[in-house]
């Protein structure tokens, strides 16, 4: 069984403006209904597979977001949704932003917008599926190194 | 060739094991999807359990404190125990006290981290077990009452349906299947989506393999559920089983519609309202069952 069949979504708002949330929010209407495809919008990181992130990053939910990532198991996929999460967008020059998620976090793909739509949302969470499918792969293949090494 | 009584009852219990979490994670799956179209949406694929257990069991499973792991474990044990009784045609308060049991193991595996989120989750498991007791213990009190036995086996061979000597008691289980089922208005300890009040609730701790066997234990407990619903219906007589077929399926379905319409509760709404229930129906309805036989 892949693990694409079947993606949980963390979606945190690190300092975003609501924009980029909102389009989150949309794909799970009737409209977009991302459950077609196995998605479902976990609150819990222990859940979690894909950590959508909105907003930049600043010194307040640095720790916040540190910590969610950490308590996800692998295999695990970031996404940065939205201009402000991939560099800070016009948000960049303000003296408690940090940046893009990629300062705190290893993100491995960024959806574009201001604010990102859902359609490119959508796009990213199929991408960020491929990617968890190569990484559970991956997972397996170190487990089995692991073991024959013992 | 006719069978033995011996053999149905083996040929029951392996079926039960074999195809029981199959059966339930179909029916989930078809309960996913009923509800995505009464919302407007297309929904998940039929399979979408399985493959979200598929998933877990190939995720890392992150434990905090690994006791939890052996609650679990010990969970899942007594669910299929449970309806394994239940299937062998075995005692039905045997049934009852094991399930009780299997659920305080999902409590203790929730309790042993030290989050809010799971500690309240608990918690309200505890007080959901507190309001479903007594409609269950009264179910089976109007299964003796009605066909003379605990024993699922003699209750099947009755010649009438329980039914129609406990049609008090049998809304009285309905009532709490809603509990039992974890659906909306009482689905307190585990909120069925994971962005709400407490997050998952009891199962906010449990990660990867840990997680699936929660899900396949509580599969196990729909099908033992689902088969208590039949047992009302349960007679020599061929339509009455067909009626209880169908009963089943209608009372899931109806359970998905309340789980659609109705926000969720506060405890002691939940308690309070159970009780009275099995108070007002189930046990009226023995008693006037008592006096008259």
């Amino acid at each position: 069984m892949k693990v694409s069949r079947s993606p949980w979504i963390l979606h945190y708002d690190a300092s975003s403006c609501n924009g980029c949330d909102i389009e989150v929010l949309a794909c799970l209407t009737p409209l977009y209904d991302v459950e077609r495809f196995g998605v479902i919008n976990t609150g819990n990181p222990k859940h979690a597979d894909i950590l959508l992130v909105t907003g930049s990053v600043n010194e307040q939910n640095r720790p916040v977001l540190q910590q969610l990532y950490d308590q996800m198991p692998n295999p695990k996929v970031v996404v940065a949704v939205g201009i402000c999460a991939t560099s800070g967008g016009i948000f960049a020059e303000c003296y408690n932003i940090l940046g893009g998620i990629d300062k705190v976090l290893p993100v491995d793909l960024y959806v574009m917008g201001c604010a990102a739509r859902p359609e490119a949302i959508i796009d990213g969470v199929v991408k960020a599926v491929a990617l968890l499918d190569q990484k559970s792969a991956q997972l397996k293949k170190t487990k089995k190194n692991r073991k024959e090494a013992r | 060739m006719a069978l033995t009584e011996l053999e149905i009852k083996i040929g029951s219990l392996l079926l039960y094991l074999i195809l029981g979490p199959f059966v339930a994670g179909f029916l989930n799956g078809v309960d996913r999807r009923i509800t995505a179209r009464m919302q407007g949406r297309v929904g998940p694929p039929l399979l979408q359990p399985f493959y979200d257990v598929g998933k877990l069991w190939k995720k890392e499973t992150a434990v905090i404190n690994h006791s939890q792991t052996f609650f679990v474990m010990i969970y899942l044990i007594f669910s299929i125990f449970t309806g394994a009784i239940f299937f062998l045609g075995s005692d039905l308060l045997l049934v009852i006290f094991a399930l009780t049991l299997a659920g305080i193991f999902l409590v203790l595996a929730a309790n042993v981290v030290n989050s809010p989120y799971s500690i309240i989750g608990a918690d309200r498991e505890l007080l959901m077990m507190f309001a479903d007791e007594p409609a269950i213990l009264l179910t089976a009190v109007g299964f003796y009452l009605a066909t003379g036995s605990f024993t699922v086996s003699e209750i099947m061979k009755s010649a009438s349906p329980a039914i129609l000597m406990t049609p008090g008691v049998f809304i009285a289980f309905v009532y709490i299947l809603t509990i039992k089922f974890r659906k909306s208005p009482f689905d307190l300890s585990t909120s069925h989506h994971g962005h709400q009040e407490i997050v998952k609730g009891i199962t906010t701790e449990f990660a990867g393999r840990n997680l699936a066997l929660v899900e396949i234990a509580h599969w196990y407990e729909t099908i033992l559920l689902l088969g208590m619903i039949f047992l009302f219906f349960a007679s020599t007589n061929l339509i009455w089983v067909l009626i209880g077929i169908g009963t089943t399926f209608l009372i899931y379905f109806v359970e998905i519609v309340i789980d659609n319409t109705f926000a969720r509760v506060k405890w002691p709404v939940v308690v309070i309202g159970s009780w009275l229930v099995a108070a007002a129906a189930g046990m009226l309805n023995l008693l006037l069952l008592s006096t008259l036989s």
